[in-house]
């Protein structure tokens, strides 16, 4: 089963912010955090469906869409430094029906992206037309980073419809703009082992 | 970077393919660029408002020119544009109209080179998260009716108090299904800005 059929694409939004400042110093080169958005068609809506789990293959070929053009709008996969992901399941569906992006978002991104061994953060719910989701961003390396826990607010005006879902892939270029609380450094990053 | 002292500027490009379960002919795109800067008048009253006034026009160009870019790195021709802007609340509903009312349109057409219709705004006093809807209209002819639209806009973290979010929002077409009628695309004479 393809993609196009089972989740047919209603809508992409591709979000980009550029941060100079929070009241603190202005950097020249501003930090940037983004995500990439779509907005399918659920085709479990409605009924309860057992056997979901096959899915979760059929939507790897979004997830790599998403990923590379997300990537590519922050200056390219080189510059990526934090990830997360998210869906938003309109209100004939389940949560369990946006649980199927946790496999086909996360292979995306860490094939998009170098090492990426940390787990990918994420955030699932159901919600009305425009709801907004807050999706974790945590360092691609190592989990623990403290300087790269943060989160991009989403929505898409007028989606998830009942019958759809928005699926979404947030990528980060570094730090927050301020970072300042202590903790695991990027450059302490040794253990290779997703967390440290 | 421009000239222009924001602390943050958002993209979001959104392509429309299908809408009420039909798959459009040509997809729809728009893309809205909101940038975040200090408003120099807020929490005191200044009859003048000079500095808002130069600062709309800054933005109108710059951030038109970001909307058309983004709209043109996918072979996008623009059709219809739009403003707004939301005061923090240290601030007034007359600093947004300072913004975007003497030259923040003069900046757009620059950027977009063109449009002779009025660019249609909206404005208010509001808070961060909250939602700025920006609407839409046919850049020389304000009254082609498939062309009436609006967009969403809205930042987590900003207008702060002493902010104010400026938005220009551009599309490559009307709405996605229009058909009420009225003055259509290919009637526009592009004289007068309104047919």
């Amino acid at each position: 089963m393809q993609n196009q059929d089972m989740f047919p694409v209603q809508r992409t939004l591709l979000h980009i912010e550029e941060i100079y400042h929070e009241g603190g110093p202005r950097t020249r080169s501003p930090l940037l955090r983004g995500a990439a958005l779509a907005v399918v068609k659920n085709p479990f809506a409605g009924r309860y469906v057992e056997e979901i789990a096959e899915a979760m293959d059929v939507l790897k070929p979004l997830g790599r869409q998403l990923a590379a053009r997300l990537a590519e709008a922050l200056g390219g996969a080189e510059l990526v430094e934090g990830y997360g992901k998210g869906a938003i399941v309109g209100t004939d569906g389940e949560v369990e029906h946006g649980a199927l992006w946790h496999v086909p978002g996360g292979y995306a991104m860490r094939q998009t992206l170098s090492d990426s061994l940390a787990m990918v953060p994420s955030t699932l719910k159901v919600g009305a037309p425009g709801a907004r989701l807050d999706v974790p961003l945590v360092h691609k390396d190592a989990s623990y980073v403290r300087s790269h826990y943060d989160a991009i607010e989403v929505s898409v005006s007028g989606a998830p419809a009942r019958d759809e879902i928005v699926f979404v892939l947030a990528m980060t270029t570094g730090a927050r703009i301020h970072a300042r609380v202590g903790g695991l450094q990027v450059d302490q990053i040794t253990k290779r082992d997703g967390l440290r | 970077m421009s000239v222009v002292a924001w602390r943050k500027v958002i993209t979001l490009v959104e392509e429309i393919v299908a809408e009420g379960g039909r798959t459009l002919v040509t997809p729809a795109r728009r893309a809205i660029v909101g940038a975040i800067v200090t408003n120099p008048y807020a929490g005191r009253y200044s009859e003048d408002l000079t500095e808002l006034i130069e600062l709309g026009e800054q933005l109108g160009e710059e951030l038109g020119r970001r909307a058309v870019e983004a709209l043109q790195r996918d072979g996008s021709v623009v059709q219809s544009f739009g403003k707004a802007a939301m005061v923090g609340e240290d601030g007034e509903l007359e600093h947004a109209a300072a913004v975007l009312h003497p030259l923040l349109g003069a900046g757009l057409r620059r950027a977009i080179g063109g449009g002779k219709a009025l660019v249609p705004s909206s404005a208010k006093v509001g808070g961060p998260g909250q939602v700025l809807t920006v609407p839409l209209g046919h850049i020389d002819a304000a009254y082609v009716r498939s062309h009436f639209d609006s967009v969403e806009f809205a930042v987590n973290d900003a207008p702060r108090r002493s902010e104010i979010l400026v938005a220009v929002a551009l599309s490559d077409s009307g709405r996605p299904l229009a058909r009420i009628g009225g003055l259509m695309v290919n009637e526009v004479l592009g004289e007068d800005g309104l047919r």
